[in-house]
């Protein structure tokens, strides 16, 4: 069972919630507080879980619709 | 090398052949046809030479800003209303600090006008023509020998100061055949290299050229370098011609083609006593303010001759800020004016000012 | 753990102006993905349109040379005649391509120029606030097509692929769109071919690449993928528009 990990850089993001909108789990929603530019960036729900309690499987399709370049994500 | 009597047109493609141009790009348009002609031949069977028929003069000038960009010596030639949609172009050339050449063999106009020669693209040369602050070099050769010469040296120029250069003809230059002897064809890795141009960022970084500076500040301090670049270029590359100037009290202010029927018209009125003298400007821009300002200290009289409705002798008057009397005759649209009828002309204005 | 995503090294740090969801700025990182995964960036050369994407060389870390609007394809026929041997690239918007520059892409395409042009389609003039541009389709509200795009008015969007494709030197064209992952990869993909294409000397490759523009279209970045699917592709239908590498030899 492949497991994965993604890191938003949040003064990268804009909110355009395309990440939200791809990722099969569901596991990305904007937070609370802005960025510098002003906006609620995507922040990866899982991540304070450890590996064996994540539901990311490092598929990336967030990664590949961010047009920010914001997301990196790593697979075991 | 021996003198060869050759087609001005052709003598245009030549000298640029033999300065190191090896990219040409241009549309058909009469007077000049017979220089896109020669490039076509003549690249063809030049080692590296490319030759394109654009699909307007729009996109020839783009051609020649892709290819100065890469670091080729590129030409492109037109006449009058082919030269008007060359101009976002120019401004562009002269704005991305990039060489070119760029001939104009002028014809009648304004609008599509006619195929005779005229000189009625002075303005459009010399006060930039397109958009913005920018001057470029104008060159007007008057004879078949200063096609070459001129055309040779506007590559050197071009590439030493980074700007375009417009060599100024007109129909009859282009077509008129003369003998001409040509320098020596300059071998392409003896020209100076270009650490500016865009080759691929390899063993460097990567570098961009545009023109877009958004930032006030930034636009105003690259206008001032432009500045900068322009009075260096007006302090060492102003050239012009005097012919019977020592005694002359009438002057006689004319380039190109004009300039050799005014020569003409001057050998006629000497003939008859009357002391009359000719400054021939080279460069159009940057213009010989200075030496009709230093021949105004001793003959006050001039006469403007061009053939267009009064263009080149704005930058006489403002040459002579008041200090001088300027008298123009010119006849636009085409015609050519004879010898005979431009000496009866100054006959007529050396009486007048009562300088017998 | 591997990373398996990153930014690719010919993309710059810096952080793009275009508005959220842009799909320029998709469109920029799968160049730059491309130019990584095939070695090519010490040997390319791009030229950025007047539009949105002027500022394409504060991204690409690769030369870049700008053109007047419209022109970049006489600029790419210039770079790449000098220098025939670089990677050559046009990236231009709707009006950059299929109004001002019609002429020149035409003609590139059909005296058969070695570069490549990636076209990115977003159906309005952006960069000037949302006027109508030769790709805006029937019915779509614009600022200069008050009440919806009008054929007795306002003409017929146009084709620019399908129209390119007729030029005998054109040797690939694809519609692609970057409208959903699937959708980017094969973008990415469609990319590469033409960068390959050109790198054997085959001839003038083209990608048009359907692009959100959710600031002038009015909508949210999602929607706005949506609106690709359910609106555009049926006036711009994806897929490989021309494809003659398979016939065609190298001429060199």
């Amino acid at each position: 069972m492949p497991t994965g990990y993604i890191e938003i850089d949040p003064e990268l993001c804009k909110d355009c919630k395309l990440c939200m909108s791809v990722c099969p789990h569901h596991l990305i929603e904007s937070s609370e507080r802005l960025n510098e530019k002003g906006y609620r960036p995507a922040s990866f729900i899982e991540n304070h879980l450890k590996r064996d309690e994540r539901k990311c499987t490092g598929c990336a399709l967030c990664a590949i619709s961010c047009p920010e370049v914001a997301i990196e994500v790593y697979r075991a | 090398m021996p003198k060869v009597l050759m087609r001005g047109n052709h003598i245009i493609g030549e000298a640029a052949v033999r300065a190191g141009c090896r990219y040409y790009f241009g549309y058909p348009i009469t007077p000049q046809n017979e220089l896109a002609e020669y490039m076509a031949e003549r690249l063809s069977k030049t080692e590296g030479g490319v030759f394109i028929q654009a699909e307007s003069e729009v996109a020839a000038i783009n051609m020649v800003i892709g290819a100065s960009m890469a670091g080729g010596r590129a030409m492109t030639s037109s006449s009058s209303p082919g030269i008007s949609l060359k101009q976002e172009g120019i401004s562009f050339l002269s704005a991305l600090e990039l060489p070119a050449v760029i001939v104009n063999m002028t014809r009648g106009g304004p609008g599509l006008g006619n195929i005779a020669p005229a000189q009625s693209d002075y303005f459009q040369a010399t006060r930039g023509g397109g958009h913005g602050d920018y001057r470029n070099i104008v060159l007007a050769p008057s004879s078949g020998q200063e096609l070459a010469n001129l055309t040779f040296e506007a590559f050197d120029l071009a590439d030493r100061y980074r700007t375009p250069v417009m060599v100024l003809g007109d129909g009859m230059l282009g077509q008129m055949m003369e003998p001409v002897e040509f320098q020596a064809e300059v071998p392409l890795k003896k020209l100076p290299a270009k650490d500016w141009a865009l080759t691929g960022a390899k063993g460097r970084p990567s570098r961009f050229i545009r023109s877009l500076l958004l930032d006030p500040v930034e636009e105003e301090e690259h206008n001032w370098k432009l500045m900068r670049k322009y009075e260096k270029i007006a302090k060492e590359e102003t050239r012009w011609e005097t012919f019977l100037i020592e005694d002359a009290r009438m002057v006689v202010v004319a380039f190109g083609t004009a300039a050799r029927i005014a020569k003409g018209a001057i050998k006629r009125v000497r003939e008859q006593g009357l002391k009359v003298g000719l400054i021939r400007p080279i460069s159009l821009w940057p213009f010989p303010f200075k030496a009709i300002r230093d021949i105004a200290k001793r003959a006050r009289h001039f006469f403007v001759f061009e053939m267009n409705m009064g263009q080149m002798v704005e930058d006489v008057k403002l040459a002579l800020e008041g200090g001088g009397d300027v008298y123009f005759y010119g006849r636009p649209g085409g015609i050519i004016v004879a010898p005979m009828e431009l000496s009866r002309v100054i006959t007529n204005q050396y009486y007048q000012k009562r300088l017998l | 753990m591997k990373k398996v995503f990153s930014r690719p090294k010919s993309l710059k740090k810096a952080s793009f102006h275009y508005c959220p969801g842009c799909g320029h700025s998709l469109i920029h990182r799968l160049i730059a993905e491309v130019i990584d995964e095939m070695n090519l960036q010490e040997r390319t050369i791009g030229v950025p349109p007047a539009g949105c994407a002027v500022l394409a060389y504060n991204y690409l870390d690769i030369d870049m040379g700008e053109a007047a609007h419209g022109r970049a394809a006489a600029v790419a026929t210039g770079l790449k005649r000098v220098l025939p041997d670089r990677v050559v690239f046009t990236y231009q918007g709707d009006g950059d391509i299929a109004a001002i520059g019609t002429a020149e892409t035409i003609h590139a395409a059909a005296r058969g120029e070695k570069f490549t042009t990636i076209f990115v389609n977003n159906g309005v003039y952006g960069m000037t606030g949302g006027q109508m541009a030769p790709t805006t389709i029937l019915g779509q509200h614009t600022t200069t097509s008050p009440g919806g795009r009008n054929e007795k008015r306002d003409g017929y969007p146009i084709r620019l692929s399908e129209m390119v494709a007729i030029a005998e030197g054109s040797v690939y064209i694809e519609r692609t769109a970057v409208n959903s992952p699937a959708h980017i990869l094969k973008t990415k993909r469609a990319i590469a071919k033409a960068f390959q294409v050109q790198l054997e000397g085959r001839g003038f490759s083209l990608v048009e690449v359907l692009s959100p523009c959710p600031t002038n279209w009015k909508m949210s970045p999602e929607r706005s993928w949506k609106w690709i699917d359910e609106v555009m592709t049926v006036h711009f239908p994806l897929g490989v528009i021309k494809d003659t590498t398979k016939e065609k030899k190298d001429d060199h």
